[in-house]
């Protein structure tokens, strides 16, 4: 199998192509250098999905602008909105069975859904990738310990798992603000393993490398070893792994929020937990209050596992274009991440 | 994960150690096996102990309903006061013979729930996973042979689509179109009252309706049982299918490139056959796998899919248990989903270690 990541070749190899300067910081960057590297089809999924990403982000932040109303606002100056109002009219996208207008939460569905993915993602690079790097590097029984107990957790169900620490955060009522950090501590629960498995499998591989050894040969400190030489070889993989977990953390917040450990509607929107009110208005026909929340998930995530898919089969030496094999062989990241935990070493060519 | 580095040599020992001693495979299922301890374990302590956390469960449930006298009382009897290593331990030895406490809202034994809403679940997961395997293998194979071709981009945009739904979204979709606007098919339930109540009474009863519809011999009871599961397992069933269609696409990609498969299509081995048999079998293996990893996805889009379509399963008491801060009888149904997520991995591993020796170590 090829692709074992930089070899001490190839890391030479890298280094002098930045030394002469030949690819501009610019073209170097994750997902920038994926995009010059993609043809065809891989390009244009990643296209759209950065596009659909962007749009959400973008959605995200400027909720308080683009919303014709708050969230949890339900009269204006012309009186009460009222409940189930088919789209149209000054709602446009109808009304749901609480009197909410359904445009307006959705737009600002997409900043609670950004702020979670966002605490979560960095909760869980952090405490992953620590703990990762301190298990690899020390190894010994705290790290077997380690071992066992995150490969535990990953096989759990992490819906339910979300559930548990939502559970023991918030009591399972997520009233407040607090319910956006309850679900984003949940949600970082479940995704630790993922970091940590990666961050510790190639911290290990690292620790072999030749220029490891020279630095303490030279005196360094095992802290300066852990953070300069080993962990910032080890994050290559990262983008790759963010992107499919911020949108597995949407599906899980919509989850929770479905099965009522969501967030109150006064408190902030949630796809889920509108979701879970649009149940009954289904099996009477109401389908605007289901559809719009729904429909905001599935593109949220569509966008962001476009980016993440794209980013995977560019990192795969086989599944990438066949034209670009040649002009990009030598920066191959190892670990190919799927939504449903499938990695790499299942994926075996008999020989 | 290896490192490829390492991987040659490790497979060159391998093959050296089959051709030799012929694979060793008692070993590898018993080392597997004395593996699946510490993981139950593990889970189910950390279900207590996370659970526990929070406070008793008895205060929890009926906090705001008794008195703080009444509370103490019931506190006291069900021996939440003790300290909480002696219950820890009380638990994992119950737990260990099969007892997983009583249900403060129903006071029912959570084994006795397990029992009767676990197979409605597990008929669930059948069902979905045969939908998986009939939508993503075949359409796997199609992407796999047409690659970078029209019907790769369209299945591998389905694909992505089948896992970016959430699983209520699509269920709900489909109870609005199917049911709601089209009336083809029934809204909610396992199925309809009359058949239920014809079925209750069977003396081989199994709980697993489509045996007990079979039992009675009357089609029409089966045309209403498979009916009602049609829905529910389309929904769950796709996004599983997402996941299959993708593996079974990428690693065919991988053994269609293979130097066999090339010395059979010089032999005149027809296109259809190098994919469907050449390429295919090989590629199966990686999917057996991965079928263990999502058992844990499944169990929690059962959850949601259940509690869409009142299917009364494991998914949907647990939802209900939820509401009602039951959260004995959630820890119970938490562990024994822990320890089927095990056992499943296991058996999965096994299958796998069967048919690749290479798997076994």
């Amino acid at each position: 199998m090829t692709g074992s990541g930089m070899t001490d070749t190839e890391m030479i190899a890298t280094s002098t192509a930045t030394g002469s300067n030949k690819h501009g910081l610019w073209s170097r960057l994750p997902v920038v250098h994926q995009l010059r590297q993609s043809v065809g089809l891989q390009r244009g999924m990643l296209v759209v999905g950065l596009v659909i990403t962007g749009i959400f982000i973008l959605t995200a932040i400027l909720a308080p602008l683009v919303s014709p109303f708050g969230y949890s606002q339900l009269r204006d100056a012309s009186g009460a909105f009222g409940a189930q109002k088919p789209p149209g009219g000054s709602h446009l996208l109808g009304t749901t069975v609480g009197g909410y207008d359904v445009l307006s939460r959705v737009i600002w569905g997409a900043q609670t859904a950004l702020i979670v993915i966002v605490i979560a993602v960095i909760l869980s690079i952090f405490a992953g990738v620590m703990l990762g790097l301190v298990s690899g590097y020390f190894g010994g029984w705290l790290d077997r310990v380690f071992v066992v107990v995150f490969d535990a957790v990953y096989a759990f169900p992490s819906l339910l798992l979300a559930i548990v620490m939502s559970i023991v955060i918030s009591g399972g009522r997520s009233n407040l603000i607090g319910g956006v950090l309850a679900a984003a501590i949940s949600i970082t629960t479940v995704f630790i393993p993922q970091y940590f498995r990666v961050i510790r499998a190639e911290t290990v591989r690292i620790k072999a490398e030749a220029y490891v050894e020279s630095a303490r040969v030279l005196g360094a400190s095992n802290a300066r070893i852990m953070f300069r030489h080993v962990l910032r070889n080890a994050t290559r993989t990262l983008p790759l792994i963010f992107t499919l977990n911020a949108s597995e953390a949407i599906l899980t917040l919509a989850g929770l929020g479905f099965l009522g450990f969501g967030i109150e509607p006064s408190a902030a929107a949630e796809w889920g937990y509108d979701l879970n009110k649009a149940v009954s208005d289904v099996s009477s026909g109401i389908w605007w209050t289901a559809l719009f929340p729904g429909l905001a998930i599935v593109l949220a995530v569509l966008g962001m596992t476009l980016v993440g898919e794209s980013l995977n089969d560019l990192a795969d030496p086989r599944l990438r274009g066949r034209r670009s094999v040649a002009k990009a062989s030598g920066l191959v990241a190892e670990t190919s991440v799927v939504p449903g935990g499938i990695l790499k070493d299942e994926f075996e060519v008999p020989q | 994960m290896t490192t490829v580095a390492a991987r040659p040599p490790a497979q060159k020992a391998a093959r050296r150690k089959r051709t030799s001693s012929g694979g060793g495979i008692g070993r590898y299922i018993l080392i597997r096996f004395t593996l699946i301890f510490p993981t139950i374990f593990i889970l189910v302590s950390m279900v207590f102990w996370l659970m526990r956390a929070t406070g008793d469960p008895i205060t929890a449930a009926l906090g705001g309903r008794l008195g703080p006298e009444q509370l103490a009382e019931r506190i006291q009897a069900a021996g939440y006061d003790r300290p909480i290593l002696v219950q820890y331990f009380e638990y994992l030895g119950n737990i260990f013979t099969g007892n997983f406490g009583t249900t403060i809202s129903t006071n029912k034994p959570v084994t006795e729930v397990l029992l009767t809403y676990g197979v409605a679940t597990a008929e669930l997961v059948f069902y979905s996973l045969i939908v998986a395997f009939i939508v993503g293998i075949p359409l796997g194979l199609v992407a796999a042979y047409w690659r970078d071709k029209a019907p790769d981009a369209f299945l591998r945009i389905f694909a992505i689509l089948c896992y970016a739904t959430p699983v209520f979204f699509s269920a709900l979709l489909f109870k609005l179109v199917f049911s709601v606007w089209l009336k083809v098919l029934p809204v909610a339930g396992r199925a309809s009252t009359g058949s239920e109540l014809q079925m209750q009474f069977l003396p081989g009863k199994t709980g697993i309706y489509t045996i007990d519809a079979l039992q009675t011999g009357d089609p029409q009871i089966l045309l209403d049982v498979v009916s009602h599961a049609v829905l529910p397992a389309l929904a769950l069933g796709l996004l599983t299918a997402g996941v299959f269609l993708r593996l079974v696409r990428t690693n065919v990609i991988g053994t269609l490139g293979a130097d066999y498969v090339d010395s059979g299509r010089s032999r005149g081995v027809s296109e259809y056959r190098l994919v469907t048999k050449h390429a295919y079998r090989p590629a199966l293996i990686p999917i057996i796998t991965v079928i263990g990893l999502q058992i844990a996805l499944l169990l929690s889009g059962a959850v949601l899919t259940e509690t869409v379509f009142e299917w009364k399963g494991l998914g949907f008491e647990l939802a209900q248990f939820l509401t009602a801060r039951d959260f004995v009888a959630v820890q119970g149904i938490v562990a024994l989903l822990a320890v089927i997520v095990a056992l499943s991995n296991f058996v999965v591993d096994i299958i796998a270690a069967l048919i690749d020796p290479r798997v076994r170590y």
